[in-house]
C-alpha cells in the first residue's frame, strides 16, 4: 500500500509493503553514484588535458626558442669580442715589429753596432712605444756585440739557441713569455736583416708583457669574463682573473688549432659549464682565450625562463582549479537533477501503482458484489419466509443461521465498499471530503496491525472542521504514509495521536504524533529529501516521505515535522479547504 | 404502489421481487431492458428500480426510453460499482441512488419516499 519511506524509523515488518521499488532502485542508485564519480574523473581529466596540452606545448616551444636564441646570442657576442681582441693584440705586436723592422732597414749593421747610437734608438723607441725594455744587435755568428738595457748581456753568444735558428728561417721571431732576470715577465722579439753580401744581423728586444696584460684587462667583458693569452703548451702568457697567474699552467684544455675564431662550451675545473672563445694569433706562439661562466652569460635568459615557468605554473594552477571547480559543480547539478528525475519517476510509479491497485480492487469488489447481493437476498428471503409464514417462525436456530449469513454478507460488503471507495478516490477530480470519514477509512487498513501490536490510536477531530474540497485519493495516500510512518516509529504498545482542526478560514491542520524513537536534528532536516533514509539495511529507500511531501504540495498544502530523540515525532500537515486557496508555510 | 424491477441478475431480481411482495409492494420484474420497455407499454408503474450497469443497455439509457412512454414515473438506480462517475450520473439522473448489496428495508423506505414526492 505504501512505500517505505525516509523517516527515521521503519521496522523490518514494513519492508514487504515497499518491496516493489526496492531492489532495482538500490542497484540503480549505487550504480549511478559510481557513474557520476567516473563522469567527474573523465570530464575533469579531459578538460585538463585539452586545455593544458596546448599551453604546455607552446610554452615548451617558446622555452626552447628563447633558450636557443639566448645561446646563439652568447656565441655571437663571444665570437665578436674574441675577434676584436685578437685584432688589438695582433696590432700591438705588429706595431712593434714594424718599428723594429724600420730600424733594421734604416740603419746599417755598423750604425746599430754603435752602442751610443743603439742607446739613442732605444730611448726614441721607449718614448714612442710602451713596453720596450732593451735592444741588442747580434751578428750572423750569434754573438751579441752591442746591448743596451738593464741586463748585462753584452758579448752573449746566442748561436746555440733555438730562437737564433728559428729567426733565420722566419725572419721575425716572437718568443714565449719568460720571467727574465728581474722576474718581470716579458717576451723577446727578434727581426733579421739580410745583407747584400749574404750575411745577416738580428735586432733583438725584450718587451714587457704588462703591455698586453693591460690591453686585455681593459676589455669590457660581461659577467666574470676572463681574457688572457696562453701559449701552445698551455702556459699562461698573461695573468688571468680566475685561471691562474702569468707563467702558470692553464687549468683548462688548450684549444686545438683553428685559423679562425672558435667558440665552444666546456666545463671548468669545478665542473661548472664555461663558454670559451679562442683564436690562434698568427706568426706568434700565442692563443687568445676569453672564458666566461655560462650561468653568468645566461643570466638574462634565466630571468626570462623564470617568467615563462612562472607563467606556466600560474596558468596550470588556474586551469586545474577552475576545471575541477566547474566539473564538480556540473556533476553536482547532474546528480541533483537525476535525483529529482528518479524521485519523480518513483512518484509516478507510486501513483500508477495506487491507481492499478484501485482498479484491481474495484474489479474484484464489483465481481463479488453481485453474488454477494444474491446471497443477501436469498438469505433475506429465507428470513422473510420464516417471519411472514408460521412454519419456522418459532425456530430460533434457523433464524440464528440466517442472521449469521446476513451478518457475514454485511462484513463482506463493508470490505467491498472500502475497496470501491479506494478505487473511486484514485480519480484526480477534487471532491468534497469528510476528514473524519477519511481518517477512519485509512485507520481501517491499519486496524489489524494496531490490534496485534497493542498500539493505541487516539483520534481527535474538532467539530468545526467539516468538509474540505480536495483530491481524496491523494489525501488518503498522505494520511496512509504519515500514519504508516508513525506505526513504524512506535514500539509495540505505543501511542499515536491524530488531531484535526481548523487553522484559519481557508486551512485545516492534521497533526499525527507518535511517542516512538524520534529523530536527531540532522535527520529531521533531511527527512523529506528523496533517498534519505536511516533504515536502508531494512529495505527503506527514502522515498515515502518525499512522495508525501510532493503529494501535500500537489494539494496546495505544506508539511512540517517536529521531533525529539526518545520522545517522539509530530507531523503537521496544513491543507487548503478548497483547491483555490493557497497553502501557507507552517514550517 | 406498483414497481418495476430491472436487473440482469435473474436470481437477484426475482428474489428481491418476492421479498418486496412480502412487504406489500406490487412488483413486476424482468432481466432485459427490451422487455422492460414492453412492460411499461402494457401497464402503468409508479417507480422503476434499475441496475445502472447491464449488458447491451445501461440503466441510464433504459430510463430515457421508459420516460418517453411514462414521463411521470420515478426512478431508483442500483449499482454494484461505486465509481465516482456512477455516483455523479446516478445522483443527477435518478431520484435515488442505492449501492448493492441492498438493504431491503432501506429500499422499501426509498420507494415510499420517492412515491410520496
Amino acid at each position: 500500500m505504501t512505500d517505505p519511506g525516509a523517516g527515521g524509523h521503519r521496522p523490518a515488518d514494513r519492508a514487504q509493503t515497499g518491496s516493489w521499488v526496492r531492489p532495482d532502485l538500490e542497484i540503480e542508485s549505487r550504480r549511478y553514484s559510481l557513474n557520476l564519480r567516473r563522469m567527474w574523473q573523465l570530464t575533469a581529466l579531459l578538460m585538463i588535458v585539452v586545455s593544458v596540452s596546448p599551453l604546455v606545448i607552446l610554452t615548451a616551444i617558446d622555452y626552447r626558442v628563447t633558450e636557443r636564441s639566448a645561446e646563439s646570442e652568447i656565441l655571437l657576442n663571444t665570437t665578436r669580442v674574441v675577434s676584436n681582441t685578437k685584432v688589438a693584440v695582433e696590432f700591438s705586436l705588429v706595431e712593434r715589429i714594424a718599428a723594429l723592422d724600420f730600424i733594421v732597414l734604416d740603419n746599417s749593421f755598423e750604425q746599430l753596432n754603435d752602442c751610443a747610437r743603439l742607446t739613442e734608438i732605444l730611448e726614441r723607441l721607449q718614448s714612442s712605444f710602451t713596453g720596450f725594455v732593451d735592444l741588442g744587435v747580434i751578428d750572423s755568428s750569434g754573438l751579441q756585440f752591442c746591448y743596451v738595457g738593464p741586463y748585462a748581456l753584452s758579448g752573449v753568444d746566442y748561436s746555440g739557441e733555438q730562437w737564433f735558428e728559428d729567426v733565420q728561417q722566419t725572419r721575425i721571431y716572437i718568443s714565449d713569455v719568460f720571467p727574465g732576470f728581474r722576474h718581470v715577465p716579458h717576451m723577446v722579439i727578434a727581426v733579421k736583416r739580410d745583407l747584400p753580401d749574404g750575411s745577416f744581423f738580428i735586432l733583438r728586444t725584450s718587451v714587457e708583457v704588462a703591455l698586453l696584460h693591460k690591453l686585455l684587462a681593459n676589455l669590457e667583458i660581461s659577467g666574470e669574463g676572463d681574457a688572457f693569452l696562453v701559449n701552445h703548451e698551455g702556459i699562461l702568457q698573461t695573468s688571468s682573473r680566475s685561471h691562474g697567474d702569468v707563467l702558470e699552467p692553464l687549468d683548462l684544455e688548450v684549444p686545438s688549432y683553428a685559423s679562425t675564431t672558435r667558440v665552444y662550451e666546456t666545463s671548468g675545473p669545478d665542473g661548472r659549464p664555461l663558454i670559451v672563445g679562442s683564436v690562434y694569433i698568427p706568426d706568434t706562439p700565442l692563443i687568445l682565450m676569453i672564458v666566461n661562466q655560462k650561468s653568468a652569460l645566461m643570466a638574462p635568459w634565466s630571468e626570462t625562463r623564470r617568467q615563462v615557468i612562472g607563467f606556466l605554473v600560474v596558468s596550470l594552477s588556474i586551469i586545474v582549479v577552475v576545471t575541477l571547480g566547474v566539473t564538480t559543480r556540473l556533476v553536482e547539478r547532474i546528480r541533483w537533477a537525476d535525483r529529482q528525475r528518479v524521485a519523480a519517476l518513483h512518484q509516478t510509479e507510486y501513483t500508477n501503482k495506487m491507481a492499478s491497485l484501485g482498479r484491481l480492487g474495484a474489479g474484484v469488489a464489483h465481481e463479488i458484489n453481485n453474488p454477494l447481493a444474491i446471497i443477501k437476498e436469498k438469505a433475506g428471503l429465507m428470513k422473510d419466509l420464516f417471519s411472514f409464514g408460521d412454519r419456522y417462525a418459532d425456530d430460533p436456530k434457523l433464524m440464528g443461521i440466517v442472521d449469521s449469513i446476513l451478518g457475514s454478507v454485511d462484513r463482506c460488503s463493508a470490505i467491498t465498499r472500502r475497496l470501491l471507495n479506494f478505487a473511486r478516490d484514485t480519480d484526480t477530480t477534487p471532491v468534497p471530503v469528510d476528514l473524519r470519514e477519511t481518517v477512519t477509512e485509512v485507520l481501517g487498513f491499519m486496524g489489524k496491525e494496531a490490534e496485534y501490536r497493542s498500539i493505541e490510536v487516539a483520534v481527535e477531530i474538532d467539530d468545526d472542521v467539516g468538509e474540505i474540497t480536495t483530491n481524496k485519493g491523494r489525501l488518503q495516500q498522505i494520511l496512509l504514509n504519515v500514519i504508516n510512518n508513525a506505526f513504524a516509529a512506535v514500539s509495540d504498545g505505543g501511542r499515536i495521536e491524530i488531531g484535526i482542526g481548523r487553522l484559519d478560514s481557508s486551512h485545516v491542520g492534521i497533526r499525527v504524533t507518535d511517542n516512538g524513537c524520534g529523530m536527531t536534528e540532522a535527520q529531521r532536516r533531511r527527512v523529506f529529501e528523496p533517498f534519505f533514509t536511516t533504515k536502508s539495511e531494512r529495505g527503506g529507500v527514502g522515498l515515502g516521505l518525499s512522495i508525501t511531501y510532493s503529494l501535500v504540495s500537489d494539494l496546495g498544502g505544506t508539511i512540517a515535522v517536529d521531533s525529539e530523540v526518545g520522545v517522539g515525532t509530530t507531523f503537521l500537515i496544513s491543507l487548503p479547504t478548497s483547491p483555490g486557496s493557497k497553502g501557507e508555510d507552517t514550517r | 404502489m406498483k414497481v418495476l424491477l430491472v436487473d440482469d441478475e435473474q436470481e437477484l431480481v426475482s428474489t428481491l421481487a418476492e421479498r418486496l411482495g412480502f412487504r406489500g409492494v406490487d412488483v413486476r420484474w424482468t432481466t432485459t431492458g427490451q422487455e422492460a420497455v414492453a412492460m411499461v407499454g402494457r401497464e402503468r408503474f409508479d417507480v422503476a428500480v434499475l441496475d445502472v450497469k447491464m449488458p447491451r443497455q445501461s440503466g441510464i439509457q433504459l430510463k430515457k426510453e421508459i420516460e418517453s412512454v411514462q414521463p411521470e414515473m420515478k426512478f431508483i438506480f442500483v449499482t454494484g460499482h461505486g465509481s465516482e462517475e456512477d455516483f455523479r450520473v446516478g445522483s443527477a439522473e435518478a431520484d435515488r441512488y442505492l449501492a448493492k448489496p441492498l438493504d431491503i428495508e432501506a429500499l422499501v423506505r426509498a420507494l415510499k419516499e420517492v412515491v410520496a414526492t
